[in-house]
């Protein structure tokens, strides 16, 4: 069951599983990491709720929740 | 080889020095690599027909000189727009004036592997000699993270070096590297998709039939990012009838899928492989500590309060900590300039180095308090990692006018100043956000305007309170005017991003790099280069300036007056300058404003710098520094101004309308020269001068026909 990126609270984590932005935002949001399969875990909101915080490939990326919403993801899978 | 005295000579052999490109992610220490590599001996120009910085310097690696090229920080090599070329022109060798590189050195962050990998492989592809820094390994053991550099190597076939640019450490086992891939021919590229590559050699042959050749990692670009740069200037080199063949090639390869996003699948799966085995990942201790500052940083009531901390603390520095090294600057200026006049008389020659060219190295030197300091504060708040937090806790206040949170500290440095608030800019990530930017900055109240404010409210706003004594008329005034440069920034930028820019989605996709403690020689190299790039690119327009607006002042000369006051004949001196005279022929244009010719001459005469006003209104008024009695003062003198017909010229709506030109106008070369210096072109610098002044002169304009339609009503 796929949700947007967005729905996601601090802490949760889970796997990119495609896109419902266009191509182009698909791809540089991709370049950073977001590809599918990757996980990604929620870390927290700006005061405002927006921007957002993720960690993807590593690393801290932050990004508006605009541009989140079009990033599906799934459970990840438990190990 | 003997010794050549001949400076062109030297030239030459010095534009022969193989070029060796520095490439890398932002946040992986490649400024300060380029920094430690080249010393200070760096030059700093445009890349032609675009807005981007390329910055040079002369090397020495593995004992073989070399110049250095550095490619702006980016994350990928695909292109939507010219700036963005710039990274896969380089690449190519097609930058006018800049060789084929003999070497490329990738700047990673070693911490961060996975995505920095994303670029590594793009560059690798390219098939140019390449060396891997690995950048920041003094950080591996505290983020828990191992890297078997040497399995690294042996996996992309290309020398990987472990250093760290900001200790210093690694730098000649480099540059050894470096030296040694530029003797051997380059290495095997590596595949990632062997379809992509089928596909990109069947064009090029196909391109070379026609007799055109072009280099394989364009054409790679082009295939990819459909509807990006890279297939723009193809089409527009070959023709349209060239975007079928594209179109079918890229079926052929990704039957029916987007290659853009299968480049990034492809890519990432293939660094997956790669880093297995070679990259070890530990739950850093760390991890706890950078949770904890996370979560006090970004509270909303402790991190915006740290936030507005540090933001009053930059501001008070930029404002207050810099203001008496600028007076001192300015005091000195004027000692030196009258210690001139002294030793060389108050005539032409003395006039030329005392109120030319000293007076053009102060107005110089007078920014670089503000500029250091400030700089200071950047460079200390981007290494620390803190720039990216206030960013992200800022966005969300700053979208509102079409900006993102990086250009929160670019705009309230401004206040001080918007010279260092335009270069600023730079910590901009989005090309048309930093634009928007540097247009709104010079809106700002900065603190040349405060004379030109304290002046006309003083002399002509009733010193009236309010509300018992708690609200002043000239505070108010003062306010208002505060209040319209920040209207005015905000609706500049707003009418930029959403009307100009519609089109353009702003973006904010911001890495958050982790908290370092920053490195003072690193901070200290790029706060040095910064403050010579100001002197020499942005100082020398300012200095020419200041010598130009001298000579309409100055020519031509007065015959002498001995009988009247010395006073008296630098007013009739500057009525028969051609800056004089130029005032005359303009002044019907500002009469709508109220202005007489006067007016106009301080106007003109401010150019350079907005506070110049005040002393061309004391030389045109004849005003006698001397005459203590309060009967000769600027204040008395334009109180008493008066048309020809006897009407006084300083009338209120007349004063409200000039503040008002003054709030709006870019009377300040200064700005011009550092737009142009930023911006790379005349076409921003221009634009803003023609619309901030326009707009001056249509709101004075409109306030003093309203204001004196009202006053005779």
């Amino acid at each position: 069951m796929s949700t947007p990126l967005t729905d996601l609270r601090p802490g949760q984590r889970a796997v990119v599983s495609g896109f419902t932005t266009d191509d182009a935002d698909a791809q540089r949001l991709m370049t950073m990491g977001l590809v599918e399969g990757a996980e990604v875990e929620f870390l927290r909101a700006a005061p405002t709720g927006d921007p957002i915080e993720i960690r993807v490939m590593g690393y801290a990326l932050s990004l508006r929740l605009g541009d989140a919403a079009g990033v599906l993801v799934e459970a990840a899978p438990t190990t | 080889m003997s010794a050549r005295p001949d400076a062109a000579a030297e030239a030459a052999a010095a534009a022969e020095d193989p070029i060796v490109v520095t490439i890398g992610n932002p946040n992986t220490g490649k400024s300060t690599l380029f920094n430690a590599l080249t010393g200070l001996r760096q030059k700093v120009s445009n890349y032609p027909g675009v807005t981007v910085e390329q910055v040079s310097g002369r090397a020495e690696l593995g004992g073989q000189r070399v110049r250095l090229v550095d490619v702006p920080g980016t994350y990928s090599l695909a292109a939507s727009s010219p700036d963005e070329m710039i990274a896969v022109d380089v690449l190519c060798g097609a930058v006018p004036g800049l060789g084929h590189p003999q070497a490329v050195i990738i700047v990673v962050d070693a911490t961060n592997l996975r995505r920095n990998l994303f670029l590594v492989t793009q560059v690798l592809e390219a098939g140019v000699p390449a060396v891997i820094a690995l950048n920041m390994t003094d950080l591996l053991e505290s983020s828990a993270v191992s890297v078997d550099h040497e399995a690294l190597a042996l996996r992309l076939g290309v020398p990987v070096v472990p250093i760290s640019a900001a200790a210093g450490d690694g730098l000649e086992r480099l540059g050894a590297a470096v030296a040694d891939v530029m003797a051997v021919p380059p290495q095997e590229a590596i595949t990632i998709n062997p379809a992509l590559d089928e596909a990109v050699g069947e064009l090029a042959a196909e391109l070379s039939e026609r007799g055109d050749d072009e280099h394989l990692l364009e054409l790679r670009r082009a295939l990819i990012d459909a509807g990006g740069y890279a297939e723009q200037r193809l089409l527009e080199r070959h023709g349209e009838d060239l975007r079928p063949r594209l179109e079918a090639l890229r079926a052929q390869v990704g039957s029916g899928r987007n290659l853009a996003t299968l480049e990034a699948r492809d890519r990432y799966s293939f660094i997956q492989g790669l880093l297995d085995g070679v990259e070890q990942r530990g739950e850093p201790g760390r991890q706890r500590a950078r949770d904890l500052a996370d979560r006090v940083l970004n509270h909303p009531l402790w991190g915006m309060l740290i936030f507005a901390a540090v933001m009053a603390t930059v501001f008070q520095a930029v404002f207050a900590w810099a203001a008496p090294l600028v007076d001192g600057i300015d005091y000195l200026t004027g000692a030196t300039g009258e210690m001139v006049r002294g030793v060389l008389g108050t005539g032409l020659l003395g006039s030329f180095f005392a109120d030319g060219v000293i007076a053009g190295v102060g107005a110089v030197v007078v920014f670089l308090p503000q500029i250091l300091i400030l700089f200071a504060f950047i460079i200390v708040l981007e290494d620390s990692g803190y720039m990216a937090r206030a960013a992200f806790l800022m966005d969300r206040a700053m979208r509102g006018i079409g900006l993102s949170g990086q250009s929160f500290i670019p705009m309230l440095s401004s206040f001080a100043c918007a010279v260092p608030g335009i270069m600023g800019t730079r910590i901009i990530a989005n090309r048309h956000d930093r634009l928007a930017t540097i247009m709104a900055a010079p809106f700002m109240t900065c603190s040349a305007r405060l004379p030109v404010y304290s002046l006309l409210i003083a002399a002509f706003v009733p010193d009236a309170r309010y509300l018992g004594g708690l609200v002043n008329l000239q505070g108010l005034v003062l306010f208002g005017l505060y209040a319209l440069g920040i209207l005015g920034a905000a609706l500049t930028a707003w009418l930029i991003s959403r009307l100009y820019w519609s089109r353009v989605k702003s973006r904010f996709l911001l890495e958050m790099p982790p908290y370092r403690a920053p490195n003072p020689r690193a901070v200290a190299a790029k706060l040095l280069s910064r403050a010579l790039i100001f002197l020499r690119r942005a100082g020398t327009i300012i200095f020419a300036v200041t010598l130009v607006v001298w000579a309409l002042a100055s020519f031509p000369r007065a015959p002498a007056a001995p009988a009247a006051a010395a006073t008296q004949a630098s007013s009739a001196a500057l009525e028969n300058s051609y800056l004089g005279r130029m005032s005359h022929v303009v002044a019907p244009l500002f009469a709508p404003l109220g202005w007489d010719w006067k007016v106009t001459a301080a106007v003109l005469a401010s150019f350079p710098a907005r506070e110049v006003v005040i002393a061309a209104l004391g030389t045109i008024y004849a005003v006698d520094p001397e005459a203590a009695d309060g009967s000769n003062t600027l204040t008395s003198r334009i109180r008493n101004a008066r048309h020809a017909d006897g009407s006084l010229v300083y009338t209120l709506p007349m004063v409200l309308g000039l503040l008002v030109f003054y709030a709006f106008c870019l009377q300040c070369a200064s700005t011009i020269a550092v737009m142009r210096r930023e911006t790379g072109t005349w076409r921003w610098p221009l634009a803003a001068w023609c619309y901030m002044t326009g707009l001056g002169y249509v709101s004075a304009c409109a306030i003093y026909q309203f204001g004196t339609m009202l006053s005779t009503t």
